[in-house]
């Protein structure tokens, strides 16, 4: 049996690569919703239960975070496994950083023979970032040969090393990172576009508050042709207070927050008493949901875009009001 | 060259408990040249390591010696004649000369007074950087001359990561030049981006340190073996 048999008959239609319900909500125009999950600092499923149970019904599928800026976590495949149980759709994370080519492939393997199917190729963040400062990186491959490794496992049925996998590829939707707005900015949508050649099938974009430099972003990235075999997701997120706005437009490399939502952000708890800690939270947060709906509203309007990916990590109660606000709710159910 | 710095007084000066007497061997090569291990470094450990051991109640002896190659046999043999007054030898030479000398005098204690860096260069007065990993199969024919594999903290091979700072920062440290903004300015200066749009196949690190220790062997320049001459 070849790899497209293999993969044909793992999937009920033959169009599909994988047969997700991501894959199967873009493929049938939808605009789609993903979210994202952190696993926890333990072995304890309960607490991935709760926040499974949160974003069930809002998204269509949620990223499972790889040992997430660098700290170790509950791992991505076992989170998703248990995230898949509550009946929502996983996304498994893979970084670059902890694994070597021999580990993503077997990993990717015992993932697809649990039934996972989406997964998102990623550098990773830097070990310097995270609880083990003295860890050893990896770094045998890099994201771009992470997505043309799982897809030659996906299409052609090889392992990277070019032997044939037993009973042919799995049935994979591979994912990517991108960032509208780091340096060099002529550079990055050249750059989705070689991982559009390297064989992404859908990427989601790090978080926007910049709406013009993402507008002119998608221009370049729809002129390049590759919202054609691409989907790309809009990645937005609720600012949780005004001193968050600051922090990430002051220290987070590769990140834009205009002054202007800073300021709202800022102006959102005008004439709350200062000491009145509970009732300026709560401003704060209403006022980062809305501007997230706004966000969210925006960018369907921008030519590319086909969904939005919305990080609300230690927030997910937020997701629930962020999409039905946005009017993206129910989400389809697709057979 | 390779670059190295000293080691800490305070660990020296335990490395050097219960000795007393013992050889400071400088090297005259790349560690000179890095103000680490030179005639003059040499000194002025020395005399450091004397004051430090005196006020400790347990001076140690120090002599001095420079050797022009600490990683060649031929230029460290000459020591061997003075080494069994010494309880130990102190190395100022870089990893390889620690094991040059080990290597070469067996029954001697080896200490190593310097921390091997990396391969790299001057650029500032008092500024040495990391140019080089020896990684066994250089890619700088297609990165515009600038090493993805020692620059980039992650050590990618198809372009900047999304953690790129303004002004090409590398997101692991404000000090550090993204090697990906660097790369990608040099291709562009040279004409070359578009080459920088082919997506390169993992590397074969076998070449590298994944490959087990490496070796070279020149055929060329070995001396005859007699045996090769027997029938
Ligand atoms: S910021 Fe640049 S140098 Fe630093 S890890 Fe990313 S690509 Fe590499």
């Amino acid at each position: 049996m070849n790899a497209q048999t293999a993969t044909q008959t793992a999937t009920p239609n033959p169009q599909l690569k994988s047969g997700s319900n991501l894959e199967k909500v873009l493929a049938a125009g939808h605009f789609a919703v993903t979210g994202e999950i952190g696993p926890p600092k333990s072995w304890r499923a309960e607490v991935i239960r709760k926040k499974a149970g949160l974003l069930k019904g809002c998204v269509d599928a949620a990223n499972i975070t790889d040992n997430q800026t660098a700290i170790v976590r509950m791992s991505s495949i076992a989170t998703g496994i248990i995230v898949m149980q509550e009946g929502l759709e996983p996304i498994i994370q893979v970084t670059c950083r902890d694994r070597n080519r021999l580990a993503m492939q077997s990993d990717i393997l015992g993932a697809a023979a649990h039934g996972l199917k989406n997964v998102l190729c990623l550098s990773g963040d830097h070990q310097s970032f995270g609880n083990h400062p003295g860890a050893k990186n990896v770094h045998d491959i890099d994201s771009m040969q992470l997505i043309r490794m799982f897809r030659d496992m996906r299409d052609s049925g090889l392992f990277q090393c070019g032997e044939a996998i037993t009973d042919g590829g799995p049935p994979l939707f591979i994912g990517g990172a991108a960032n509208p707005f780091a340096d060099p900015v002529d550079l990055r949508p050249l750059r989705l576009k070689k991982k559009a050649v390297a064989g992404v099938d859908f990427v989601q974009t790090q978080l926007i508050y910049d709406m013009d430099r993402f507008r002119e972003f998608m221009k370049k990235v729809v002129e390049l042709g590759i919202t054609e075999a691409v989907s790309v997701l809009a990645g937005v997120g609720p600012l949780k207070s005004a001193g968050m706005a600051r922090h990430m437009r002051d220290n987070v490399p590769g990140m834009r927050v205009p002054d202007a939502i800073v300021k709202r952000m800022e102006g959102a708890v005008n004439g709350i008493d200062k000491d009145d800690k509970a009732a300026r939270n709560a401003a704060w947060r209403a006022e980062g949901i809305k501007i997230c709906i706004e966000q969210i509203q925006e960018v369907r309007e921008i030519p590319g875009v086909a969904g939005v990916h919305v990080m609300a990590i230690e927030w997910e109660e937020a997701v629930r009001s962020i999409v039905e606000g946005a009017k993206l709710l129910p989400r389809p159910v697709l057979a | 060259m390779i670059v190295a710095e000293q080691k800490p007084v305070a660990t020296l000066k335990e490395m050097l408990r219960g000795k007393r007497k013992i050889l400071a061997v400088g090297c005259g090569t790349c560690v000179a040249v890095c103000f680490a291990g030179g005639k003059r470094e040499v000194g002025i450990l020395a005399a450091a390591l004397r004051m430090a051991t005196e006020l400790d109640g347990a001076r140690v002896e120090i002599d001095e010696a420079i050797v022009q190659r600490q990683c060649e046999y031929e230029y460290i043999d000459p020591l061997k004649d003075k080494l069994n007054q010494y309880d130990a030898v102190l190395s100022l030479g870089c990893g390889v000369g620690v094991q040059t000398l080990a290597d070469r005098f067996q029954t001697t204690r080896i200490l190593p007074a310097l921390n091997t860096k990396f391969m790299g260069g001057p650029t500032e007065q008092g500024v040495w950087e990391e140019r080089c990993q020896g990684c066994g199969n250089c890619l700088l024919d297609v990165t515009g001359g600038i090493c993805p594999i020692t620059r980039c903290s992650k050590q990618l091979m198809n372009g900047p990561c999304g953690g790129t700072d303004t002004g090409g920062r590398c997101e692991v440290d404000k000090e550090i030049p993204c090697a990906w903004y660097m790369i990608w300015e040099r291709m562009e200066k040279l004409g070359l981006q578009d080459e920088l749009m082919e997506v390169r196949p993992p590397k074969d690190w076998s070449t590298s340190r994944d490959g087990g220790v490496r070796k070279i062997v020149r055929m060329d320049l070995r001396k005859p073996d007699p045996k090769d001459f027997q029938e």
